[in-house]
């Protein structure tokens, strides 16, 4: 789930009502300086990072001038949170503080509804004060339409010892935020701790808001980048790969790099999944033999051969992997030609240079393993594709033996589109078809047309293929990207084809790396 | 028997005009499902290889003669209204195939659900199939795939990952054991019928004698059938596999319920729990069918 920094919760928070300290994010030393000014008095900087014990790691500082809050802002500011770099810190004032207390809303999977939770005790982990003092915790789940009640919130807070003016406070506040979580279909929202400041406010020191990732396009506003449970700051690559998927709702793929700036020889491969639980079985299998991952990515849900090349050809813009491996559950519903198309595409553009080991069992996995291992021979690198009766550790097992006894092909230069002398082009969902007519004309297979999953394609009189539906319903849908006229016309026809699918970003991501 | 959907189900496909909704209506046609209406708002009059499209689906209820199961191909932002229309018009089994439903849209289907006494499946599933009888969603492809792979015989089949479902039925199958009802509970942390709710339903059905899961790290589904287990409400068999056992705490692999979280869903926890309870747990997935046959003969 995308997950907010704590000052835009807290931003958040403050515009629904819930008082939050005075403060103000900072870039820069010289920023949180002027930030300190600005509040005058003792303050402190906060990392914006989404890291666990911040304060134990030098991560939450305390200043008592401007100039300190300076030195404090440049100490986080040069340090890292797991391996990634800190950018920003949120320099704010320091209150006084009575009482430190706990409020969170999760989702309950049982009740299959909003929970809230209340703690006396606030400022460790809930799940540890929950086992240690259970007595100071309480939860109340609530209608997902009516929202959490008033009156319900006081006697939540009732239940763990908290009274009087303070109740009617936090039971304020505690409203407040279970209607953020709802107004941001948040998959949770916490505050911790939420504490009685001497002048009696309730008031939140911190925040924690991570969304739902599926709901994240009716929220605009946030600025989410990457709707993803990455547990990382978003990656160029994975923001390159959450393009392709944001808007596609055909099938569902899925991207999250787990490792950068390896070598080749290091036996990182780059892994193409096909459904959550044959994936996860898949990595065990390649752990089981000593490869780690470049990557997770997952293309399932019956996806277009379309956004299977497209995720390929992300993945395979990842230098150093040592192989490429594909698995799903072994019996997939889906037709799996369409898998093998996109990977053809991609395999050959690129062109493929390490091995490859691809498991497509399931419907049509005789018909995907001719044409990805049949249409992959001219790569000169081996492309193994096995089905259902093959078992993933089996597969795993072959990637560790070609990948042995791998010696690579000289480098060929990445394959460029051929300039279409008679183009016959049309739009398709993502992108565009081109049949280049003076290449048709000396075709006999005319594979184009007999391959095209949705049978769109016709010969006209003069026994040239075109569309046998109009321009329109092609670019509506009524093409689905199957890539047949491009894929089966350059392995059994003349190879007039060209299925042009964009990638925005990913040419522009391959030079600065030096990847042509 | 099997188990919720049978020769005699009506079923209803909502978004039957759309590029999925054609398509999987034929194919749960051709293994012999009931398909006799379809859902379309603004499409009713037109029909889909002789289906009849009906713009709503109170108008599909009364015209088909009554409907007992609505099959939802619609993209994920429009789950919601889809699903909130069948349980409005009493369908009672509402089978949510769309992946990415926003995870508040899921919480008030279940409200709805609950108040109106209906069921659903899913979201993000790839539905349900009772062997030789009828499918509702995707499972198994093309009809004679289905025909192939599973074959019937004692065995349920519950399974929180999509493409380990079939491919559970199916390397149960090459074994030599027959199966009833394979269920696909859905992939997403909240779901309409999760693994309790599939295998109560296994154990009401005089056919079943053993019960399949495949779990998955996250979610509290796999200890709540160990807690059924251990209370006496589910007194069939057990055989599980877990998967997941070597993803990072805190990272989703694409399944919005496989997470670990604060130290709850772990592997280690559910085998536990279901090994406590008398369930038989595989460490490895091929072990799966030696494992079944064995408490089949026991």
């Amino acid at each position: 789930m995308a997950r907010l920094a704590e000052f835009q919760g807290k931003q958040l928070l403050r515009s629904a009502g819930v008082a939050v300290p005075r403060g103000e994010p900072a870039g820069s030393a010289l920023d949180a300086t002027r930030v300190a000014e600005r509040l005058g008095g003792a303050v402190v900087v906060k990392a914006q990072a989404w890291t666990t014990s911040r304060k134990a790691h030098g991560l939450v500082r305390f200043a008592d001038s401007a100039a300190a809050a300076g030195e404090a802002a440049a100490a986080i500011l040069a340090a890292d949170a797991g391996g990634f770099p800190i950018a920003e810190v949120l320099v704010e004032e320091r209150v006084a503080i009575v009482a430190e207390r706990y409020a969170g809303v999760i989702l309950d999977d049982r009740r299959r509804c909003p929970l809230v939770l209340v703690s006396a005790r606030g400022g460790s982990g809930i799940e540890e004060t929950a086992r240690e003092h259970p007595e100071a915790v309480a939860e109340l789940a609530f209608d997902v339409v009516e929202g959490l009640q008033p009156h319900a919130a006081r006697e939540l807070w009732r239940r763990v010892g908290v009274h009087g003016e303070e109740q009617r406070a936090l039971a304020e506040a505690v409203v407040r935020l279970a209607g953020v979580a709802r107004r941001l279909e948040a998959h949770s929202a916490e505050i911790n701790p939420l504490v009685l400041a001497a002048d009696g406010r309730a008031l939140a020191l911190d925040c924690r808001i991570t969304l739902d990732d599926a709901a994240v396009f009716r929220h605009p506003e946030l600025g989410i980048e990457v709707a993803r449970e990455l547990g990382h700051p978003p990656t160029p690559l994975e923001r390159i790969a959450w393009d392709v998927e944001k808007d596609d709702y055909r099938g569902t793929f899925y991207f999250l790099q787990m490792r950068e700036g390896f070598a080749r020889g290091e036996r990182v491969v780059a892994f193409h999944g096909a459904g959550g639980g044959g994936s996860m079985m898949g990595m065990d299998a390649l752990a089981r033999h000593g490869f780690s991952v470049a990557n997770f990515c997952d293309t399932s849900g019956n996806p277009p051969a379309s956004k299977v090349y497209r995720a390929a050809r992300i993945l395979l813009s990842q230098p150093g992997v040592d192989g490429y491996f594909g698995t799903g559950s072994g019996v997939a519903s889906q037709e799996q030609f369409h898998s093998a198309r996109g990977l053809v595409k991609a395999f050959l553009e690129e062109p493929l240079a390490v091995p490859a080991v691809v498991r497509l069992g399931g419907n049509g996995e005789e018909t995907a393993i001719e044409i990805l291992a049949g249409f992959t021979r001219e790569l000169g690198v081996p492309v193994e594709c096995y089905g259902k009766d093959t078992p993933v550790d089996a597969c795993a097992r072959r990637l560790d033996e070609l990948v042995a006894s791998f010696v690579p092909p000289p480098r060929p230069a990445r394959r460029r589109p051929p300039h279409a002398e008679r183009p016959y082009a049309f739009k398709t969902p993502t992108g565009e078809v081109t049949l280049d007519h003076s290449v048709c004309a000396r075709c006999d297979s005319k594979a184009c047309v007999t391959a095209c999953v949705p049978q769109i394609l016709k010969l006209a009189e003069d026994g040239l293929p075109v569309l046998a539906v109009t321009p329109e319903e092609a670019a509506r849908g009524r093409c689905i990207e199957c890539l047949a006229c491009e894929v089966d016309c350059r392995a059994l026809g003349a190879g007039g084809g060209l299925v042009a699918l964009p990638v925005p970003g990913l040419d522009e991501y391959r030079a600065a790396r030096g990847m042509g | 028997m099997a188990i919720l959907v049978h020769q005699a189900t009506r079923v209803l496909v909502q978004g039957i005009t759309g590029r999925e909704g054609r398509a999987r209506a034929r194919l749960m046609r051709e293994y012999g499902t009931q398909v006799v209406a379809g859902c379309t708002p603004g499409r009713g009059g037109e029909t889909v290889d002789g289906t009849p499209v009906y713009d709503t689906v109170v108008e599909a209820v009364e015209a088909s003669g009554g409907i007992d199961a609505s099959v939802v191909f619609v993209p994920a932002p429009l789950v919601k209204d889809a699903a909130l229309e069948a349980i409005a018009a009493g369908v009672a089994l509402t089978v949510l195939v769309g992946d990415r439903v926003p995870v508040w849209d899921v919480m008030e289907i279940a409200r709805a659900a609950e108040r109106s006494g209906t069921d659903f499946l899913g979201p993000n599933t790839l539905g349900v199939l009772s062997v030789g009888k009828g499918v509702l969603g995707m499972i198994g492809g093309r009809a004679e795939s289905a025909r192939s792979w599973f074959r019937p015989g004692a065995v349920g089949v519950a399974s929180r990952s999509g493409g380990m479902t079939s491919s559970t039925g199916y390397y149960l199958c090459r074994a030599g054991i027959g199966l009833t009802t394979l269920v696909h509970v859905g992939g997403d942390g909240i779901v309409g019928l999760p693994l309790p709710a599939v295998v109560r339903r296994f154990q009401a059905d005089p056919d079943t004698r053993c019960i399949a899961i495949f779990g998955e790290i996250g979610g509290s589904q796999e200890e709540r059938v160990a807690e059924m287990m251990a209370n006496g409400e589910l007194s069939k068999p057990v055989v599980a596999f877990i998967g997941g056992r070597a993803a990072t705490p805190g990272v989703r692999f694409s399944h919005a319920g496989a997470i670990v979280e604060g130290g709850r869903g772990t592997h280690a926890g559910k085998v536990a729990a279901l090994r406590a309870a008398g369930a038989v747990v595989v460490d490895a997935f091929d072990e799966l069918p030696a494992a079944v046959v064995k408490v089949l003969e026991a």
